[in-house]
């Protein structure tokens, strides 16, 4: 298998004439973390978001350029089965409010009008729930609704419900930026397992973080992607001196 | 600092004295209710019973005598009101929910203002040259339109105002699981809004209960029993209008029976209402 999974071409965004993105080329090895981190209204969200073909459900929004997954453009895709390839979990946890905390996870199935049988489902909630290390808490009280959990433990599971789906890349944006700091090293310990079976892209505010949790870091700078390394070449030796004066916190 | 200085006892008296004002006025604002209810129940009350609900109403000078003809005729207009309006109102309180700024939306949320604020005389007026004239007499069916046409504005603005509350996240969730817009709508969003569309259905309904101007010239009236909609129907708001105006005591009584049912069946839409939206309200 090729080792690149996820690869941007002259990647470009657009809210109305404002140009978010700017010409991002990415190249995406596949079971690695990466950090995409830069100071806000950098266009990193909305380079993620492009990812999955989520910038465009926002008025206005326009995109230009390719984004490879596994060597196909997933522009040229229908935007469903890109979002059933490429999960995402987001900045405030969102399980759907009206359904249970079994069902939350199932959702992509459920929702989506795919019948499966009650063992299987069973075993794809336990899975789930057990990756995201949720399992043990909520295994008796899989019937009650989602939203009866503690944030951290909703997010979790909102990401047990992108996990359930078997996506090839997870897409995190700020992930833990609502969350209690225990709960946010829950996740970021979460993030060493996931790495064993999917592809993680995360946005992050947090230059701590992306230190601890990831491979490789990119850097983005008004809408540019400044810097992609090694993320421990990224903090210790940066090449650009704008990354420098991020990381040492110059400007943020 | 001294509190004398500010004149505090002045002020704690100012303070006590408009909480005063408010509780009262907030009082008054039940009273004219309370009297209403009291007053119809009182008259209406005693000439409720079995025979009441299940007989037609007698000739002059016979006394006794129901309104089972009224009930039914509102019950089938009103039902068939819904049927119409329902579907049309919930569709396009969805459209103006998720399409925040287009065109369309902009005209026909207008549209659904003024059509709010049209008096219920002009839409029976004008159910009655779309419809009367052509289908060639009064009929249910023409009664039912014009009452639909007065829930739409309801129906369509209470959805709409129900799924704005709705996060985006949640959409966004939906989306991100790879649903296709249909299903985002039918599983997620329409779901998870219900405890606030359904109470817009029913306060539309308990609005057009009582509607009588739209009927005058459409549903017409009709004594005896009929459950053909392509004929004239009897109404409750129209026998009280009917029988009120009439010189007879046994009519008076027949209207104050009546009115006091519709009182109760407008009464009861509200209370379910409000243990509906209780009971289904989704936690966000």
């Amino acid at each position: 298998m090729e080792s690149t999974i996820v690869k941007a071409i002259n990647y470009n965004a657009y809210f109305g004439d404002n140009h978010v993105c700017k010409n991002v080329n990415i190249e995406i090895p596949r079971n690695t973390t990466i950090a995409v981190m830069g100071p806000s209204g950098c266009g990193k969200t909305t380079f993620l978001r492009g990812i999955n073909r989520m910038h465009e459900l926002i008025p206005n929004a326009t995109a230009k350029g390719q984004i490879m997954l596994n060597n196909e453009d997933v522009m040229e895709m229908h935007p469903i089965f890109v979002r059933l390839k490429i999960g995402m979990v987001f900045q405030r946890p969102n399980p759907f409010p009206n359904l249970s905390i079994y069902d939350n996870v199932i959702a992509g199935y459920k929702l989506n009008g795919i019948k499966l049988p009650k063992a299987e489902k069973d075993k794809i909630v336990e899975e789930s729930l057990t990756r995201v290390a949720l399992w043990k808490e909520v295994k008796d009280s899989l019937t009650k609704k989602g939203s009866f959990l503690s944030g951290g433990q909703q997010q979790r599971l909102c990401i047990a419900r992108a996990v359930a789906m078997e996506p090839e890349v997870l897409l995190f944006d700020e992930p833990t930026s609502a969350l209690d700091p225990i709960s946010t090293s829950t996740v970021e310990e979460l993030f060493h397992e996931l790495k064993k079976n999917y592809t993680l892209i995360i946005v992050t505010h947090n230059m701590q973080q992306a230190a601890r949790v990831s491979d490789k870091t990119a850097f983005f700078y008004m809408g540019e992607l400044v810097e992609y390394d090694d993320t421990k070449q990224m903090f210790t030796n940066p090449s650009d001196i704008r990354t420098q004066n991020y990381i040492t916190g110059r400007f943020s | 600092m001294n509190t004398d200085r500010v004149g505090y006892k002045y002020r704690i008296g100012k303070n006590i004295g408009f909480q005063a004002l408010i509780t009262a006025l907030a009082c008054g604002c039940v009273v004219p209710l309370i009297f209403i209810l009291v007053y119809i129940l009182k008259a209406g009350i005693t000439k409720i019973n079995w025979h009441f609900l299940t007989n037609l109403p007698k000739p002059v000078g016979e006394s006794g005598g129901g309104i089972a003809n009224a009930l039914v005729g509102s019950i089938i207009i009103i039902a068939i009101a819904s049927v119409i309006a329902i579907p049309f109102g919930i569709l396009c309180g969805i459209y103006l929910s998720e399409n925040k700024k287009s065109k369309l939306a902009y005209w026909s949320r207008l549209c659904i203002d003024i059509l709010q604020g049209v008096p219920s005389i002009v839409i029976g007026i004008v159910a009655y040259f779309w419809l009367v004239k052509p289908l060639g007499g009064f009929s249910g069916i023409s009664g039912s339109v014009a009452l639909a046409i007065m829930m739409l504005p309801i129906i369509v603005r209470s959805t709409e105002e129900t799924l704005l509350l709705l996060p985006d996240s949640l959409r966004e969730a939906a989306f991100a699981l790879g649903m296709p817009f249909h299903r985002v709508i039918l599983k997620v969003i329409i779901p998870c809004g219900i405890s606030g569309i359904l109470s817009g259905v029913m306060l539309s309904v308990a609005r057009i209960a009582g509607e009588t101007a739209p009927l005058l010239f459409t549903a017409f009236g009709n004594p005896y029993l009929s459950t053909n909609i392509f004929k004239p129907m009897q109404t409750l708001p129209l026998l009280i209008f009917n029988y009120a105006t009439s010189p007879y005591n046994d009519w008076h009584d027949l209207a104050w029976g009546a009115s006091c049912i519709l009182l109760i069946w407008v009464l009861l839409l509200n209370i379910f209402t409000k243990l509906i939206t209780r009971k289904w309200k989704v936690q966000l």
